[in-house]
């Protein structure tokens, strides 16, 4: 027996699901609206990026479903449940967050990092590198059947990936109507991308049971699961940020544009000091308030996890309330661009009213602006994370995150054989997700900024 | 000119109090100074008296804003935003937890700082504008495009990983440079050359590409089409005049980091262990010694407000349409 968790994150990450469908829902019917994101998801680029991004996302969704365990029935008491809080992606992973060695191993390694003393089948002691307690443990003489059983359980997984892809690009063709009807460009689409998702998830799928596919970390955890969990923290701070700082950017930066005067000055006044300050100083300074209040009342917070997603959040805000001067002064030299233009005199001279005027001809003829802020400041967003968690003024030390990781297996550089593969799985998640991002950014640019058009 | 900078002078400060009032609400109201003792002496078995005895040792014994016990005007200075904000306008920063003093370390830290972040600052600021300039000449061709395709791959690494490969490759593996540590005097270029190749190679992707926007904005002007009817070389083009043109935006992002250069790079002498401003603050950020944080906040701050003016000043120098009046 499970009962659902909702932690904050979860419910703004609920919140942010609402508000896209919300959006998207409202530009259905809207051409000019829709005109741009037809563009990007229609390039080959924006396709493929748009896909890999759904699978980030994907991951950080499942990760976002929590839930506690029921404890065994005592009897004559009430049910009781387990303090720790997974989520659908544990669930998910189960063999995975299960399969703990004892410390490092390499990635589809047998044996284990370090030697220990083993007892052989005569019962003398011997010093050797032991059996991985998972890792390879369904082979009988590792060193003759790896190769075989790798062989063969990689071209099981790839075949099915190749499967899956070609049931879903032929569906996706078959919905997409005859090739001759298709407009130019578009043939290529992100079948590439796809086909690489369906071969690496056919391959995880196949080999991660049974082996560490991205080795172990100092602690034994398999550090597949590490990163795949270290995804919805990354995708957090460059979402939940995002959420913050918007209504700082919008109100602000369009009021100071709009109404000019003292209102203007006052705003401009207040990002003019909230620049001056060193960004990572401001951060910090902040964070480091909150890390005190979090210390000092223990008593607010009923889980670890409660407690890693409040700091979390909070880490958010900062960045949010700290980042919107940027946006702001970008909507503000357009709003006092827009106010003179002939619409908003107009609307002007018919006696209508302020709020109205800013919701609905300035508002809407910024959007542009703002999405792509939105989209470029992302990748920027997860970067800062793992510099942020670096410097300790980041999420949670306990918390799974790419900064976590990475500061984990700094040092671990240094020993010999070196431990590379920790290192290699946080720089290849967070290289695929960041350059995605950027990508996909670019073309989101190059659809919605007019000045932009025809640029590369 | 002379009128306009006193005048700017005068605009920063309103500036400055108000980032003296943030950080002192961060540091004062909302964290209280027995927060504070209280995260220093360890938070669990702290007494009364050892929470009080820590604020006098410190000097954070006083009320935030007035002091009804004190005489005449000293009711309003005898207070902590006095003795521990307003005083940095002076320069005076006071000491650090430990008893040293602010200044005299700031004073020591700053060259350490600038040795790196100085050459850094001129040898990436060349190699970006000549790489983008670079990308512009060969433009519509596959190097420009591979160009821009490296550029947004290297801009997609998290620079934590320019640090950790840095100093794999070129201290551990091939010997080249000491992985970390500073010596002071002429045996320091050592030292200093790993961590300045390293930030200048961090951030190209992300530099190179924005000047490539630059010059591009540029490239499609009039005045470059009359020059190339003119009959000049497409070199001459480039380098007289869209780099001279695109000098006004070059200038506003690049001056104003020049007189912050002083606070050094916060990751980069941390990772490398360079005895500056930056790991000072690091350190003084993982022990929670806000003392040092609220100081190098304000100075921060008031060297931003110092590059403001220079970027002001230099635009007077590229073009000669702008006066500062």
């Amino acid at each position: 027996m499970i009962k659902l968790v909702l932690l904050w994150s979860d419910l703004l990450v609920l919140l942010l699901l609402w508000t896209g469908a919300g959006l998207a829902w409202l530009a259905r019917n809207n051409e000019t609206l829709r005109g741009p994101w037809r563009q990007v998801l229609g390039s080959r680029m924006g396709a493929s990026t748009a896909l890999v991004l759904a699978v980030y996302a994907g991951i950080g969704l499942l990760d976002s479903i929590h839930y506690v365990e029921r404890l065994p029935e005592v009897p004559g008491k009430a049910a009781q449940y387990s303090g720790e809080v997974r989520s659908a992606l544990d669930a998910l992973l189960a063999p995975l967050r299960e399969n703990v060695e004892k410390t490092y191993s390499a990635p589809f390694a047998t044996r284990l990092y370090a030697k220990e003393t083993v007892q052989g089948a005569d019962g003398r002691e011997t010093r050797d590198y032991p059996r991985l307690r998972h890792g390879g443990a369904h082979l009988a003489d590792p060193e003759r059947d790896f190769w075989p059983d790798l062989r063969l359980r990689s071209g099981l997984g790839m075949l099915a990936g190749l499967l899956v892809w070609s049931l879903l690009a032929a569906a996706a063709s078959a919905s997409a109507g005859p090739a001759s009807s298709r407009p130019p460009g578009r043939a290529g689409g992100a079948t590439g991308v796809l086909l690489a998702l369906c071969l690496t998830a056919g391959l995880l799928i196949a080999l991660a049971p049974y082996y560490h596919v991205l080795g172990t970390d100092k602690v034994g955890q398999d550090v597949l699961y590490l990163s795949l969990k270290s995804v919805r923290t990354g995708l957090l701070i460059g979402t939940l940020t995002t959420l913050v700082m918007l209504p700082f950017a919008l109100g602000l930066g369009i009021a100071a544009g709009y109404f000019g005067g003292r209102i203007d000055d006052v705003i401009q006044y207040l990002y003019t000091t909230l620049n001056s300050i060193p960004g990572v100083l401001l951060i910090a300074a902040a964070v480091l308030v909150v890390q005190v209040q979090i210390e000092s009342h223990p008593e607010l917070f009923d889980s670890a996890a409660a407690r890693s997603d409040l700091r979390l959040l909070a880490l958010c805000a900062i960045l949010g309330v700290t980042g919107w001067t940027g946006l702001a002064r970008l909507l503000r030299a357009e709003a006092l661009k827009l106010r003179e233009l002939e619409f908003v005199q107009a609307a002007r001279a018919f006696g209508v009213g302020h709020g109205r005027i800013l919701l609905r001809h300035l508002l809407p003829n910024v959007m542009h602006l703002v999405l792509i802020t939105v989209v470029l400041d992302f990748s920027g967003l997860v970067l800062a994370e793992a510099v942020l968690s670096y410097v300790g003024v980041g999420v949670d030390p306990a918390m799974f995150s790419f900064g976590n990781m990475i500061n984990g297996a700094r040092l671990e550089l240094a020993r010999e054989p070196v431990v590379w593969w920790q290192l290699a799985a946080a720089f290849v998640l967070m290289f695929v997700l960041v350059l995605a991002a950027n990508l996909f950014a670019d073309q989101v640019r190059d659809a919605l900024d007019p000045k932009s058009r025809g640029r590369t | 000119m002379l009128n306009y900078l006193i005048r700017r002078v005068f605009y920063a400060i309103p500036i400055l109090l108000g980032v003296n009032l943030l950080t002192f609400a961060l540091f004062f109201m909302v964290n209280t100074p027995d927060d504070m003792a209280r995260i220093h002496l360890g938070v669990k078995h702290v007494t009364a008296e050892a929470i009080g005895r820590w604020k006098i040792e410190h000097g954070y014994d006083k009320p935030l804003f007035f002091n009804a016990r004190a005489a005449g005007a000293e009711k309003a200075t005898d207070t902590l935003f006095v003795e521990k904000s307003l005083k940095l306008f002076l320069l005076d920063f006071g000491a650090a937890d430990d008893g040293r003093d602010i200044a005299h370390e700031i004073g020591n830290r700053m060259w350490p700082s600038l040795a790196i972040a100085l050459p850094t600052f001129l040898v990436g600021l060349l190699a970006y504008i000549s790489f983008a300039l670079l990308l512009v000449f060969f433009r519509g061709t596959p190097l420009d495009a591979g160009g821009v395709i490296l550029c947004v791959a290297l801009m997609s690494i998290s620079g934590l990983f320019y640090v950790i490969g840095g100093q794999y490759l070129m201290g551990k593996l091939w010997h080249w440079f000491p992985i970390s540590g500073y010596q002071p005097g002429l045996d320091a270029w050592k030292f200093l050359l790993m961590p300045v190749l390293v930030s200048v190679v961090a951030s190209i992707g992300d530099s190179a590409r924005f000047y490539r926007a630059l010059f591009f904005e540029e490239i499609g002007k009039d005045y470059v089409r009359t020059a190339r009817a003119k009959g000049l070389s497409e070199l001459r083009v480039l380098f007289r005049h869209v780099l001279g043109n695109a000098m006004i935006p070059i200038l506003t992002g690049v001056v104003v980091v020049i007189p912050r250069l002083f606070l050094g790079s916060l990751i980069i002498e941390s990772f490398f262990g360079i005895p500056g401003l930056g790991s000072y603050t690091i350190d003084a950020i993982q022990a929670q010694d806000f003392a040092i944080v609220r100081s190098m906040v304000f100075l921060g701050s008031l060297l931003y407000i110092v590059g403001l003016m220079l970027t002001d000043i230099s635009y007077t120098l590229v073009d000669p349409r702008v006066r500062l009046e």
